[in-house]
């Protein structure tokens, strides 16, 4: 039995206070000023904050995040880059990377993981390592001290969903449907029946991601949950030219849906 | 060449790299495959199919003239004579009855040079099901008779505009179409990569190829094998089906990549599309854009078991430039009356090279001419005015 680590502990006393979870996500390197939009996104309520580290070829992402990717990349981002200005960041909540595996591998798993605990990195996402491949990863992170968030999908049976809550740290990400992330004009039902499977097999803090676009959709969505993941339609206001203060507020608008006022 | 673990490993690559969402469809897959190979009635539909609508078996062809000016004697598996121009049709007969079997009504597929896309729509066509076709809108631009043949045989050509523009994208976009539509649809994948059981599957789909040849060689040359065996490589598939007949013969095995997406060559371990492989890639993993004149091998990555025959040692992988290719699309034109498609020009141009310098004289070789040049003759055309 391991421990919780800061993510699983932070997200555990936000749902003891009987509040629910706000996980905003950051494209790192997206704009002159993300770090900024990373601190609005704190100061503006986040419980914790996900960073996406832009890789060439996202397959579980839609047109936005696509879009955000590609932009960092443009602006010459790199992996370490994003590290080292995290590194120098006091956001003053748990950070949660999100990336693809071959990033992870091209690096080697203990030095990624190695890198995201300089960096103050406290879990990782990589959404194309399933349960079959994810030991050697699992194992170096572990050592670490870094979180490995495992996602759930609307089709995962029954006993791969147990083995799934059993082996993810931080949180579960249940995807809110099939599909790719990109906002939505409605909230797909499979997201309620899978956020209420994950609750029944399992006491770690449930996150529903995925095609959440508003503060309507956030409520929804946490209904069955511990909480939500925000990412498309707060880079969108980033790819539309959009800062700090526009991203700031969005967040401090799902904070207030979340918290009933 | 024989079937990868559980785990679907071939040495150290494969695997099953893809989103949890992917996981049920992919055991479905291997568990279809399985179930379907192993069973007789599904053999015999399978070949009865690309017998009697594919036109198999392909005839293997002496090349006199061009045997006379390389000085080794060359044997080219015909499968530009297959139904739809090239070797993909292997593949997709066998992946349409599959997902007939499995209830699937809606097709989806990537494609580079077109064929693949050309292939699949015409066994959708054949089986009565919806076929979407994902193709790069440079490779859309530079294969534009493929996409005409496709919208012909009933199939949505969906041009993707992200990245590089070519089948490294195309790939990405079936992929998140698939994520989507998993439930209804089978995606039918091109080539010897991707998850398990696809590297396996495209395989044994496509190992008639070589089956076939090395009978056909051994006819005519009194019962021995070839020297050679060589096959172009973009993902890998007629090669893998060419080498899966003659692996177990003492035949030197020789996979031919573009200079410009030599995965193989300049390319490191990594992992893209679901698999572990070679790869171009950037000191921090940014898959690098292939640059070809030909849209089928205009890949960055290459098939798992690939990787793990070079690196065992048992293949090598060789490389051809643009310049050379065009020389030996016109050489086998003038000398032997075939116009090859420009995947396997790699091939000949690699054979044209090394019979001058490594191939002991009077040698025989067996290439496999995977696809004829009809849809490359345009832009040939324009290169060479
Ligand atoms: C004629 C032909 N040969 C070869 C290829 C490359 O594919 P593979 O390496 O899987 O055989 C293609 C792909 O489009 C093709 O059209």
């Amino acid at each position: 039995m391991v421990e919780p680590g800061s993510l699983e502990s932070r997200l555990r006393a936000v749902r003891a206070k009987g509040r629910k979870a706000l996980v905003p996500y950051v494209s790192g390197g997206i704009s002159d000023d993300w770090l900024d939009v990373v601190r609005a996104a704190a100061d503006a309520g986040a419980d914790a904050i996900e960073i996406g580290i832009p890789f060439s070829d996202p397959v579980m992402d839609g047109p936005t995040i696509q879009a955000a990717s590609q932009r960092s990349l443009d602006r010459g981002t790199t992996p370490v880059g994003i590290f080292g200005a995290l590194a120098d960041l006091d956001a003053g909540v748990p950070l949660v990377a999100m990336t693809y595996y071959n990033l992870v591998f091209r690096a080697g798993h203990r030095r990624f993981a190695r890198s995201l605990v300089d960096a103050g990195v406290a879990g990782a996402i990589v959404p194309d390592l399933c349960l079959e491949e994810l030991g050697d990863w699992e194992r170096a992170a572990v050592d670490a001290g870094i979180e490995t968030v495992l996602l759930a999908a609307p089709v995962t049976p029954d006993d791969r969903l147990a083995e799934l809550c059993r082996r993810s740290r931080g949180f579960i990400y249940g995807v809110s449907v099939m599909g790719v992330t990109g906002e939505r004009q409605a909230l797909a039902t499979s997201a309620g029946i899978l956020a209420k499977r994950l609750k029944a097999v399992t006491d770690k803090p449930v996150i529903v991601g995925f095609g959440i676009s508003g503060p309507a959709q956030a409520i929804e969505a946490a209904t069955e949950s511990d909480g939500v993941v925000v990412a498309s339609a707060l880079m969108r206001l980033v790819l539309d030219g959009g800062g700090p203060t526009e991203v700031g507020a969005s967040v401090a608008a799902l904070r207030r849906a979340l918290d009933g006022g | 060449m024989g079937a990868p673990g559980a785990d679907g490993r071939f040495g150290e690559f494969g695997g099953r790299f893809i989103p949890e969402s992917l996981v049920p469809a992919c055991l479905e897959l291997d568990e279809a495959f399985t179930a379907a190979w192993g069973d007789d009635e599904f053999r015999a539909e399978y070949a009865a199919i690309l017998r009697d609508y594919a036109g198999r078996p392909t005839p293997v062809t002496e090349c006199h003239r061009l045997s006379a000016q390389l000085g080794v004697r060359v044997l080219l598996k015909r499968e530009d004579l297959a139904h739809t121009g090239s070797h993909k049709i292997n593949n997709v007969v066998g992946q349409a009855l599959l997902a007939r079997r499995m209830g699937k009504h809606r097709v989806i597929a990537e494609t580079g040079a077109g064929q693949h896309g050309v292939a699949t729509a015409t066994a959708c066509a054949l089986f009565g099901l919806d076929c979407v076709v994902y193709m790069g809108e440079v490779d859309v631009e530079r294969q534009a008779l493929n996409v005409f043949r496709m919208r012909l045989l009933g199939a949505e050509v969906r041009p993707v505009g992200s990245g590089s523009r070519t089948l490294k994208d195309a790939i990405n976009e079936a992929m998140r179409d698939w994520v989507a539509s998993v439930e209804s649809t089978h995606y039918c994948l091109g080539s010897v990569m991707g998850p398990h059981p696809y590297p396996w599957m495209v395989r044994e789909f496509q190992r008639i190829v070589g089956d076939e040849a090395r009978e056909q060689c051994r006819r005519l040359l009194d019962g021995s094998d070839p020297d050679y065996v060589v096959a172009c490589v973009g993902g890998g598939s007629n090669a893998a089906g060419t080498f899966a007949g003659f692996v177990e013969t003492k035949a030197k095995l020789v996979g031919v990549e573009p200079a410009g997406g030599a995965a193989l060559g300049h390319g490191v371990p990594g992992v893209v599309h679901g698999s572990k492989s070679f790869l171009l890639q950037d000191e921090h993993g940014q898959v690098l854009e292939a640059h070809s004149v030909s849209a089928g091998l205009d890949y960055p990555g290459v098939g798992p078991e690939h990787a793990h025959l070079a690196s065992i040692g048992r293949a090598t992988y060789v490389q051809a430039a643009d310049a050379e290719v065009l020389d030996a699309f016109q050489l086998l034109s003038r000398t032997e009356g075939i116009i090859p498609a420009l995947e396997p020009a790699h091939a000949i141009a690699w054979l044209v090279r090394a019979a001058a310098t490594e191939i002991p004289l009077g040698s025989t070789v067996l290439l496999t001419l995977s696809g004829r040049g009809d849809k490359d003759a345009q832009q040939v055309m324009e290169m060479l005015s």
